[in-house]
């Protein structure tokens, strides 16, 4: 339902400078919190939580759908938020790096194993293969340290922390009972 | 990214019609080709119909001894269900070969068939291109064309379709179900996309206001000896320099039917009606495959940058023949090649 923006009062996600824009009126579950928001057709779920939910863990690295670094998980799926436009999300859930977290600050398995396995160097790429990570594992189709580098392909490092990503992956798949292939 | 309005239709009649209704409406799926043509400007859309309401489109269904895949149905839904993976595990391999989990997740069948070419100078709005903008004309034919076609080309557009998906589909001769405001038809892979001809800035004989709605594999999967190798710059994340869907049906050494489909060859799946035949009833030997290769390859060319692709190609599929009549597919966490 397109919605005024002036009536709402809402913040515009759109560049400065633009046309007002045509708002939708959505809802998305953002790390466990219903929330619901006005957006522009043309805001991406990227943009949306870095710009509009103050959520900026999740990087921008292409804005292309070349890299990774803006993994989310969506309805528990990975995808890149870059690509994603929001207002076609209504309704999801998404879970970004900020949300992996226990909410008394213990570190979500995979974040304890990057951690351990000093599995970055600059942290640009990290939250997105972190999010990749986790949604590796759910998938649940990798079982060797080939097929985690096949399905971690879609998460680029600058840094070249590969080696370590791989194992700190390894780590967090065994703890979650895979059995190696 | 431009400005434009924006629907999510709950039925595919009233999709249509919005299309329809307005010069300049698009639909849209998973987004991860339409959004990122958007933000470079090569695609304008003024209004988006969002398809992703669509009832049942989500769906593998069985179908008259074979599959109907929704359009919704995303690349990794497609790959992974156990029914693709034992009875079409070519098409299953192919998919798994192209982008990276995270756009396959998002990526839907029908987005997939109407992805549109990675061709430099189409992406670059700065330069002039036939299929971004009909009659500037087209600079890949004298310049940087290290990805384009090799096979049925014109001098409008050396493009390819980088489908990794459409590859397999078209050798397993699956056909598309699209309606449009005269109804339903059916459009047989084959004829589902084009060659540029004169008008390159066509992809598909899909009209603009015609939506998929399926797509339809035929019983016969060919699930014992098949291969998709994918040749690409790096080893994942990529797309195909030159790839080759075989399948085959064997009677003890000898070809029963044999069907060969390549990518990044061409601004279509590419397959040769008279290159099946020349392996039909043969014993599957070098000799024969080489056959085939020379045949598909008869007049290929070269643009220059990619005038590599022209041997890459030959060997390729004489390869591709090797593995699926040895029945060892090509891996896809291991590329070493078998
Ligand atoms: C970095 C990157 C790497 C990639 N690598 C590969 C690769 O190696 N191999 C490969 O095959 N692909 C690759 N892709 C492309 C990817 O497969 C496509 O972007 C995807 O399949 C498109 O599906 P979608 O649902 O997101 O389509 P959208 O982006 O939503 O739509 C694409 C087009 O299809 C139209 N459309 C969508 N659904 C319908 C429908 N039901 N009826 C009519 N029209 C429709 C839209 O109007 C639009 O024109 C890559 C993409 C990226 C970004
Ligand atoms: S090859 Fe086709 S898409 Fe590329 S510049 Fe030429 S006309 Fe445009
Ligand atoms: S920012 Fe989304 S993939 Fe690079
Ligand atoms: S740690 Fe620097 S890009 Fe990966």
């Amino acid at each position: 339902m397109p919605v005024d923006p002036a009536a709402t009062g809402a913040a515009a996600a759109s560049p400065a400078g633009r046309a007002p824009a045509m708002q939708h009126r959505i809802t998305l579950t953002i790390n466990g919190t219903r929330r619901q928001m006005e957006v522009a057709p043309w805001t991406t779920l990227l943009d949306l939580l870095r710009e509009e939910m103050e959520l900026t863990g999740t990087k921008k690295g292409c804005d292309h759908g070349q890299c990774g670094a803006c993994t989310v998980l969506l309805n528990g799926q990975r995808i890149n938020s870059c690509l994603a436009l929001a207002v076609t999300k209504d309704g999801a859930e998404v879970l970004t790096v900020e949300g992996l977290a226990a909410a008394d600050g213990t570190l979500h398995p995979m974040q304890a194993a990057f951690v351990e396995h000093d599995a970055f160097q600059c942290g640009y790429c990290t939250p997105g293969q972190i999010c990749s990570a986790v949604g590796l594992l759910k998938e649940g189709h990798a079982r060797s340290a080939e097929e985690i580098r096949e399905l971690m392909s879609g998460n680029l490092c600058r840094c070249g922390a590969y080696p370590n990503i791989v194992a700190a992956i390894e780590q967090a798949m065994q703890q979650a009972g895979v059995a190696a292939r | 990214m431009n400005r434009f309005s924006y629907s999510r239709p709950g039925a595919v009649s009233e999709a249509v019609r919005a299309v329809q209704a307005e010069a300049g409406a698009k639909f849209i799926a998973g987004g991860t080709n339409l959004v990122d043509l958007m933000k470079y400007d090569v695609e304008r859309p003024r209004r988006l119909v969002d398809v992703g309401a669509l009832p049942g489109l989500d769906r593998i269904e069985e179908q008259a001894g074979g599959l109907r895949i929704g359009a919704l149905v995303t690349n990794s839904a497609l790959a992974y269900d156990p029914r693709i993976q034992e009875r079409y595990p070519l098409l299953s391999r192919a998919v798994l070969s192209g982008a990276s989990p995270q756009l396959r997740n998002a990526a839907t069948t029908g987005g997939n068939l109407l992805q549109r070419t990675r061709c430099y100078y189409f992406y670059d709005t700065g330069t002039p291109c036939n299929k971004r903008e009909p009659g500037t004309g087209c600079p890949a034919v004298n310049g940087v064309n290290r990805i384009h076609a090799i096979l049925g080309t014109s001098e409008h557009c050396i493009a390819t379709h980088p489908s990794d998906m459409c590859v397999a589909l078209a050798a397993l001769e699956a056909s598309v179900e699209v309606t449009g405001p005269g109804g339903d038809r059916r459009i047989a892979l084959a004829d589902f996309h084009r060659l540029p001809g004169d008008q390159p800035e066509r992809d598909s004989t899909l009209g603009a206001d015609e939506i998929v709605t399926a797509v339809q594999l035929p019983p016969k999967g060919f699930p014992a000896n098949y291969t998709y190798l994918k040749l690409r710059d790096r080893q994942s994340y990529a797309f195909a320099l030159v790839s080759v869907a075989a399948a085959l049906e064997m009677d003890g050494g000898s070809i029963r039917e044999a069907r060969l489909a390549l990518g990044g060859v061409a601004h279509k799946p590419w397959r040769d009606p008279q290159a099946e035949a020349l392996l039909r009833g043969r014993p599957a030997t070098r000799e024969a495959f080489a056959e085939a290769a020379a045949l598909v390859l008869k007049d290929a060319r070269g643009y220059g940058g990619n005038t590599f692709k022209i041997e890459l190609a030959r060997r390729a599929i004489i390869r591709a023949l090797s593995q699926a009549a040895a029945g060892t597919p090509q891996p896809i966490a291991d590329k070493h090649i078998a």
